[in-house]
């Protein structure tokens, strides 16, 4: 380094240094020092919960997202949601400062809604906490009994309210925790005895794919099933361009999820997902109750389209086998590109397990599979879809470990691809192999979020972004006399 | 400048001891500053004859910020030219009194009340170091000494103990150190011998025994310290002899505290405890006839 430069290094670093350390952490030695490793996270895989909170509180309609903790935080969840659909996410928090964390965040908390009450002229406001008010302990039951006695906001103004840590649990426990308060507040005396909507409540949980709700959608509709979706974010933030901004643009209505109570039937998606709405829901729901795997691939699809016909008795529909007929056509046609192919994979439990169900089908081998927040169960869940395929025998499963640690995986013992989201472009651009980003959060390609990836429609889409993708690295890669027209 | 943190069980008298103490050693001509670490804020009320002082936290609770507070708010003199100031904290169950109290120092330090003039400072401590907050006193770079106000009740001699544990968690990685127990005499049998043999097996002192005797509460009824109220009385000698020895000491240890087993065998080697009878534990008072 030159002498005059105004930044000193400490230590000196030179270049064989550099060069050094690059290749040792590639190595095998270094991977066991980094699986022996126990303090410390480096990149997980998972966000916290209130940013799951807030997912589900955006898509009722006319709900404002209430943060009761620091400005901070509040920031965070918004900027990650803004960021991956390129859309606003407007929500408020009621800003605790030093004082806040000494005093409890009552006197916060009560500003808060009665600013953003007059401001933002919301229908329902979804309360949910940062880490600083639960360290210190603050009751929202009585903090928000308080408002309503103090005629800060209306005593009949919907006030749903969850405890979401961010230092336990990930995104979807946030989620279904607000979820869950908020089908309480609002189903609370609505059940009527004998009556029955005839609809499907339709839970699909913590999703940011705003073209899977509509695929839900469409899916629903081509059998003539009336739905409420709990919730919707679709045209929350997949919102049209029209030069008016609207704040609250769609999502359920909160007369429909009152109603979802005296359904005809609820469905989750996704065992991981919303289990404590979805046990909550069987103690209260009328109609039947199911829990389904999230319809990744083609099996659990027909899983899925199989029981739509069984709970509704309707048959499925001309247009749905059409479009499997496809799906298996689009398979087939390309499985040549992906058969026997390694991929590593991470992400949300029931993504994960959609993923290898999908691999496995298309003749691809889960090979690292890797969830930094998650269970034994799941670890069980995802050996038992190994171990109905051939070409799962080899894969190998590492729950709560992170994305540093897959980075020693894949530099170790290659593989062709990454499945997961924006924050392993790093492994992938090191190991010199492609990112398909499926999950979330996706900040650094466009308009993803819109590609379903559920139902056959999402089989289609996945098998030809990834087949396409590693014949483009063939016609990159090959010599002259290799570059063929056809592929 | 040494800063100096008394610990004990919650009602054994630190406040009391404090402020004797801290008068004692104006009296020597010493100058001190006490900050009162407990949401209660009754560490400063013999120095200032007041009921309670106005404390930094009630201050930022009625301002909303602490950025807007100055030094000389909260900062009050009293007997002897004592600087006082209370750290306060919120009302019972609410909020995070640790808080407060990180939040108080820190305070402190950022607007200069630690200036180099001062001999000592006194951090006067909520009973039970029941979270971080309350261990704010003792971390790197603020008290060194601690001192432990103990008496020979059993419970005051569970809670010494325990305190020593919390020091040695400290002083393995700073240069927190156990000076002595400071004997508050509840006139329990053997509680000289008791107290000594206890400071004996954690490696310290008992500093001072400082016999109990009525005119204390004469001079807390006055909301004054015995030095001042009655500067020629027997007690305010044992006070100014406890200022001397801790203006004194060099007895600055690592403290062994005891395990259970070994604390409960020093108890009752005092008779203060009798051996556990194993045939009557978890009988009811029926079942036994």
């Amino acid at each position: 380094m030159s002498a005059d430069t105004a930044v000193k290094y400490v230590s000196e670093i030179t270049e064989e240094d550099e060069k050094r350390v690059a290749e040792w952490i590639n190595t095998e030695e270094y991977k066991e020092k980094n699986f022996a490793r126990e303090a410390l996270v480096i990149n997980p895989a998972h966000t916290c919960q209130p940013l799951g909170a807030e997912l589900v509180a955006h898509s009722f309609e006319g709900c404002l997202p209430f943060v009761h903790g620091s400005q901070g935080c509040a920031s965070y969840y918004r900027s990650t949601l803004n960021r991956h659909f390129r859309e606003p996410a407007p929500a408020v928090s009621d800003a605790m400062t030093e004082d806040g964390a000494v005093f409890g965040g009552q006197n916060n908390l009560h500003e808060a809604l009665e600013n953003a009450y007059a401001l933002y002229k919301p229908k329902m406001m979804a309360i949910f906490t940062s880490c600083m008010p639960e360290i210190i302990g603050d009751d929202l039951t009585a903090f928000i009994k308080n408002a309503k006695n103090k005629g800060i906001v209306p005593k009949d103004f919907p006030l749903p309210f969850a405890n979401t840590p961010s230092f336990n649990g990930s995104h979807i426990h946030g989620y279904d925790a607000m979820l869950l308060a908020i089908l309480q507040y609002l189903t609370e005396g609505k059940q009527v005895e004998e009556r029955c909507t005839g609809k499907l409540n339709l839970i699909p949980g913590f999703d940011c794919n705003t073209g899977n709700y509509r695929e839900y959608k469409r899916i629903l509709e081509a059998f003539g099933i009336p739905y409420t979706m709990l919730a919707d974010i679709s045209d929350v933030f997949d919102s049209p361009l029209d030069g008016t901004y609207r704040i609250y643009p769609g999502g359920t209505k909160l007369e429909e999820a009152a109603d979802s109570i005296n359904g005809k039937a609820t469905m989750t998606l996704g065992s991981y997902a919303t289990p404590k709405t979805f046990s909550w829901i069987k103690d209260n729901y009328s109609g039947k109750h199911v829990s389904m795997p999230t319809p990744f691939g083609i099996e659990k699809t027909d899983a899925f389209v199989m029981k739509l016909a069984e709970l509704f008795g309707k048959p499925v529909p001309e247009s749905i086998k059409q479009e499997r007929g496809r799906a298996v056509d689009a398979m087939t046609d390309s499985h040549q590109y992906i058969h026997n192919k390694k991929f590593a994979v991470y992400g949300d439990p029931d993504y994960l397990l959609g993923y290898v169900s999908f691999l496995l089908e298309m003749g691809a081998r889960p090979y690292h599979i890797l969830c930094s927040r998650g269970s034994k169960k799941l670890s069980k869940d995802i050996q038992a879809l190994l171990d109905s395929s051939p070409y799962g025998k080899d894969g190998k499963i590492y729950i709560n470990k992170d994305l540093w640690h897959l980075r020693s995986l894949v530099m170790t013992d290659p593989v062709d691809a990454i499945i997961g989201d924006t924050h392993g472009k790093f492994i992938a651009h090191d190991a010199k192999i492609p990112l398909f980003r499926f999950g979330f959060p996706i900040f650094d390609r466009v308009n993803l979020h819109r590609s379903p990836l559920i139902g056959y429609q999402g089989v289609i889409n996945m098998v030809t972004t990834i087949c396409n993708k590693f014949i483009d690295i063939t016609d990159e890669t090959c010599d002259d006399r290799h570059f063929e027209m056809m592929r | 400048m040494r800063q100096i943190a008394i610990y004990g069980k919650g009602g054994i008298g630190k406040s009391t001891t404090t402020q004797n103490t801290v008068a004692g050693l104006a009296s020597l001509g010493k100058k001190v500053m006490i900050v009162g670490c407990d949401p209660k804020a009754d560490s400063t009320r013999l120095i200032l004859h007041a009921k309670a002082q106005s404390t930094v936290m009630d201050l930022v609770r009625e301002l909303g910020t602490v950025e807007d507070l100055e030094l000389e708010d909260v900062l009050k003199v009293g007997y002897g030219d004592v600087k006082c100031v209370e750290s306060g904290g919120p009302e019972p169950g609410v909020g995070c009194a640790g808080r407060g109290v990180i939040t108080a120092i820190n305070f402190l330090e950022e607007n200069g009340a630690y200036t180099p003039d001062l001999d000592f400072v006194f951090y006067d401590v909520l009973g039970d170091v029941v979270c971080g907050g309350f261990a704010m006193p003792i971390r790197e770079g603020k008290a060194e000494e601690i001192y432990i106000v103990c008496s020979g009740e059993m419970m005051a001699m569970y809670a010494a103990n325990n305190i020593a544990k919390g020091i040695l968690k400290y002083a393995s990685s700073g240069k927190v150190r156990l000076a002595g127990l400071i004997c508050n005499a509840r006139k329990t049998d053997k509680e000289f011998e008791l107290v000594s043999a206890l400071a004996d097996k954690l490696s310290t002192q008992m500093i001072h025994f400082v016999p109990r005797d009525n005119q204390v509460q004469r001079a807390e009824m006055r909301r004054m310290t015995v030095i001042e109220y009655s500067p020629e009385h027997p007690q305010a000698q044992e006070y100014r002899e406890l200022a001397r020895k801790i203006a004194e000491n060099k007895m600055l240890v690592v403290p062994t505290p005891l395990t259970m087993d070994e604390l409960e065998e020093l108890l009752m080697e005092f008779g203060v405890m009798e051996a556990d009878d194993e045939t009557i534990i978890g009988v009811a008072e029926a079942a036994a006839k």
